[in-house]
């Protein structure tokens, strides 16, 4: 496959969380602002693009046995200075990110790309997938955070780092706090993800008439 | 004692791992279709929580405290854990073939298992002394049973619920889990502190 459809696939086909349904528990917990949906969605794809990098290069050399612990001490590291560069220019986002971005060691969508596609794939295309899925990735928490977030708060696109409080759309007591609390972050993903799989066996239905 | 019990009720009930910590969705999802199944992972994960933690705190304080090297805390404690892991998956292949059989793949997944890595971190943010974390790491572990095994009961029975074609499977799992989150909001009111006598 080429360069562009290995990108491509996981953004749509392949979207890791509504398409494959990896990595849910950042998903949930950190969709609360479309800034914390960003960050978050830009550190694991940095990580990554990074493993899947680093992977693929080694897979000659990686002896097939102890390829989960090398791939965990691979992630690890890319994990690691993505904390602590967060932590240097980002402090505020880090600080709400909190102990998910150290756990992006035990994403599966990192675990599984490493698994099933880096370790098998050229660097070039390693690249392509990684860059894809953490795009997806990202795509798909900014469009969960942005319906928490604007539900939740009334207001959208907020980012205490800059000091911008967001733009107000409608009065906050008119905002409805539990979407942003834990239950309406499990509510919201099942209605979308059930929304996605309506739209997608309309249209096949469509297709399969026409 | 007191601060202990906090701790130890804060974990199963108002801060539940999965229902308002968000950790452990994975397996909370992928292995509850049976309360058999979800039962064993349950006792697999207290156990591994609880050792983890214990070992970890000794790992952190003990070696990379003291060396100055608190930036290998990810790789640190994520490799401790994979070979923790490792062990319970031969202590249980040994002592109990069906319920290895059971776990099956689920086993390894335990070190991909947010809560593991989770609770580690949180005793480390928390700084709780030896004794503190390894109960927090129980707590994490049992409120993580608890919820996993209501919600494969309520599956069970929702296999016999009409449900609509395009909800079928994760997403009404998650709406599920939804409803169950709210319920156990309930539990924010309690003022444990108060409770227990520790301010």
């Amino acid at each position: 496959m080429s360069f562009k459809s290995e990108f491509s696939k996981g953004i749509i086909k392949e979207n890791p969380t509504f398409r494959m349904l990896l990595g849910m528990c950042p998903t949930l917990a950190t969709s609360l602002a479309v800034f914390n949906g960003i960050g978050m969605g830009l550190a694991a794809t940095f990580v990554l693009v990074g493993s899947n990098i680093m992977i693929s290069a080694l897979r000659k050399v990686t002896p097939e046995k102890i390829r989960i612990p090398i791939f965990v001490v691979v992630i690890a590291t890319f994990v690691t200075t993505v904390d602590l560069i967060m932590a240097a220019f980002v402090p505020g986002l880090h600080e709400v990110l909190g102990i998910f971005i150290p756990l992006i060691v035990v994403n599966c969508i990192i675990f599984a790309r490493a698994e099933a596609f880096a370790f098998q794939h050229g660097i070039s295309d390693s690249l392509a997938d990684g860059l894809g899925m953490g795009l997806g990735w990202t795509l798909a928490l900014c469009g969960l955070s942005a319906i928490r977030e604007l539900l939740g708060t009334g207001t959208i696109l907020a980012f205490a780092d800059f000091g911008f409080p967001g733009i107000r759309v409608f009065d906050q007591s008119l905002a409805a706090t539990m979407v942003i609390l834990p239950p309406g972050g499990f509510i919201t993903l099942g209605l979308l993800i059930g929304l996605l799989n309506w739209v997608i066996s309309r249209k096949s239905k469509k297709s399969q008439n026409a | 004692m007191g601060k202990l019990l906090v701790i130890f009720f804060g974990g199963v009930l108002l801060n539940n791992f999965i229902l308002s910590r968000f950790l452990g969705i994975c397996p909370f999802i992928g292995i509850s279709q049976r309360v058999e199944t979800a039962a064993g992972m349950s006792i697999a994960v207290i156990f591994v929580m609880g050792l983890a933690s214990v070992v970890t705190w000794f790992f952190h304080n003990m070696i990379l405290v003291p060396l100055g090297l608190e930036y290998l805390q990810t790789i640190g404690f994520i490799l401790i854990i994979a070979a923790l892991v490792q062990l319970v998956e031969m202590v249980i292949q040994k002592s109990s073939p069906p319920l290895y059989q059971a776990l099956g793949i689920y086993l390894p997944l335990i070190t991909t298992n947010c809560a593991v890595l989770g609770v580690t971190l949180l005793n480390v943010s928390e700084s709780y002394s030896l004794l503190e974390a390894a109960i927090n790491g129980v707590a994490g572990a049992s409120g993580f049973a608890l919820a996993i095994l209501l919600f494969a009961a309520i599956r069970e029975r929702m296999e016999l619920s009409e449900i609509p074609e395009s909800l079928k499977g994760f997403p009404i799992a998650l709406i599920t889990a939804g409803l169950m989150s709210m319920a156990f909001l309930g539990f924010a009111g309690f003022r444990l502190e108060a409770l227990f006598g520790v301010m």
